[in-house]
């Protein structure tokens, strides 16, 4: 039914809309902006900035994106499996146990290597 | 509650105070403009674009969607392109909620079964067809549900040293004023579109309490239930009305006699609307239990925010991931084995989801018994 997305469309253009306009009318009505150096530098607050700790954590957070996009997908087919459960019986239930237990093996494998390990 | 009730306003009230402040810009030339720009442009529409498919009542719904919910998931998986493009000290942040966005999905997913439909208001539909809200049968998705979508809104503070990371120092500093407070508000928006997915997916959303019992006043055609708004409409505003005068400042007497004479009108038209056209009644009567119901999770959300301590990031993703999200697929498999056995056997469907629950939280427990057993030899061998 494309015609119940016209009222989604209107929504989203008016949801750029609004941002965008707010800040257009803030550049007017604000001070003179300043460049970013000058607020940041480390002299004005006496301190100085603490190397970022998220180096060292990339690898894991790269694995649990993937892993995260490897369950997206699965979880795009099974809505259209689980929105017709109720009339596919047995038949249904035994297509989502296959499947959750392909989808399973692979995370049970991880969960073993120590790749899901967050210490 | 009166602290948390101002919480709610706040958000809007710093947004335009924060017109009047200057801006930070990248003026040396440095990175790009455009992406600079996308970050907290990305996230406000995202969190306005959400409410469009949320049943307010069975007539505020600005699009009924047949693919509702799958909408709302593909869009809200957006907003973490908004949360990426601020930079990698921001990685943490979305690699928690790429996490709970996987574990929301799976929750959902649960509930999905007993509807049979992915439009929102076929969703409330089914819970009314089957005479029960869907978080009595399947609670644990529930329960999965809210505590994932508290870090999807950013309402579980991740207890880190980084400066950069925290929540609005770090937005003011890197983005400027008003940049930064469109970063800060869609959070709250966002935990406002959550609480209404929640409620419509799991509290049957614009159903009243017991939406199947039907006995009326004698010789009325008002139902007994039906009166209930107007009393809680009635109660919340000589609440107001009484806490008023004991406050310390004039605009907090101002406001509290403000949402006494608000919450006295709605009792009015709540009343009134018993004697009116049947439409009229549900839509208004609706959207009162939907926006009372979404109160009551957002309630909930700042009360766990505000009452538990912070988790360590590490903390925080080896519960999601070993604990949260096996949890929810084992719920999900639990609950079509209930679907399935309800169908083909005498046993009522409350029986098998009772059944199916209580083995999905001796799973979820042998998790966490496991995972606490295992961090506490791997801290023992550290020492």
């Amino acid at each position: 039914m494309p015609t119940s997305y016209i009222p989604v469309l209107l929504i989203a253009f008016l949801a750029i809309a609004i941002p965008v306009v707010g800040f257009a009318v803030w550049k007017r009505v604000s001070p003179d902006s300043l460049p970013a150096g000058d607020h940041l530098q480390a002299g004005e607050k006496g301190t100085q900035p603490e190397p970022s700790l998220d180096a060292e954590y990339s690898e894991r957070m790269f694995g649990a994106a993937i892993l995260s996009m490897i369950f997206a997908a699965s979880i795009v087919l099974l809505f259209l499996l689980v929105a017709k459960f109720s009339q596919m019986g047995g038949y249904g239930l035994a297509i989502l146990v296959i499947f959750m237990a392909m989808v399973l093996a692979g995370y049970v494998w991880l969960c073993k290597t120590g790749a899901l390990d967050w210490n | 509650m009166f602290r948390t009730f101002l919480q709610a306003a706040r958000p809007t009230v710093d947004v335009l105070r924060r017109l009047f402040n200057d801006d930070l810009t990248t003026a040396d030339g440095t990175g790009s403009q455009i992406i600079f720009h996308l970050t907290w442009l990305m996230g406000f529409a995202i969190a306005l674009l959400l409410f469009a498919v949320l049943p307010f009542g069975p007539a505020f719904q600005i699009a009924d969607l047949n693919v509702g919910l799958l909408f709302v998931l593909g869009i809200s998986s957006l907003g973490i392109y908004g949360i990426f493009l601020r930079g990698s000290s921001a990685l943490r942040e979305a690699a928690a909620s790429i996490s709970c966005a996987t574990s929301i999905a799976i929750a959902l997913l649960g509930a999905l079964l007993l509807s049979g439909s992915l439009s929102m208001r076929g969703i409330v539909q089914a819970q009314l067809d089957q005479g029960q809200w869907f978080i009595f049968y399947v609670p644990v998705s529930f329960i999965i549900y809210f505590f994932s979508s508290l870090m999807v809104a950013n309402r579980v503070v991740l207890n880190d040293s980084s400066p950069a990371l925290q929540p609005i120092s770090a937005q003011m500093a890197k983005y400027g004023i008003l940049r930064g407070a469109n970063q800060v508000l869609p959070e709250y928006a966002n935990a406002a579109v959550l609480a209404g997915i929640g409620t419509t997916v799991f509290l049957g959303g614009w159903l009243r309490p017991l939406a199947s019992y039907h006995d009326r006043f004698p010789d009325t055609s008002v139902e007994l239930l039906d009166v209930l708004p107007a009393i809680a409409a009635a109660t919340l505003a000589l609440f107001c009305f009484r806490l008023a005068p004991g406050q310390e400042t004039r605009k907090r007497r101002r406001a509290l006699f403000s949402a006494a004479g608000f919450y006295a009108i709605a009792a009015l038209v709540l009343a009134a609307s018993l004697f009116w056209r049947e439409s009229v009644m549900l839509a208004l009567h609706g959207a009162f239990w939907f926006v009372a119901k979404v109160g009551a999770y957002l309630y909930c959300f700042y009360w766990v925010r505000f009452r538990f301590s912070h988790l360590g990031f590490e903390q925080f993703m080896r519960r999601q991931w070993r604990i949260l999200i096996p949890t929810a697929c084992v719920n999900l498999l639990t609950t079509a084995m209930a679907i399935v056995t309800s169908q083909n056997t005498p046993l009522p469907m409350r029986f098998t989801t009772i059944v199916s629950t209580a083995a999905t939280l001796g799973v979820a427990c042998w998790l966490a018994l496991r995972q606490d057993s295992k961090s506490f030899m791997q801290a023992a061998g550290a020492k």
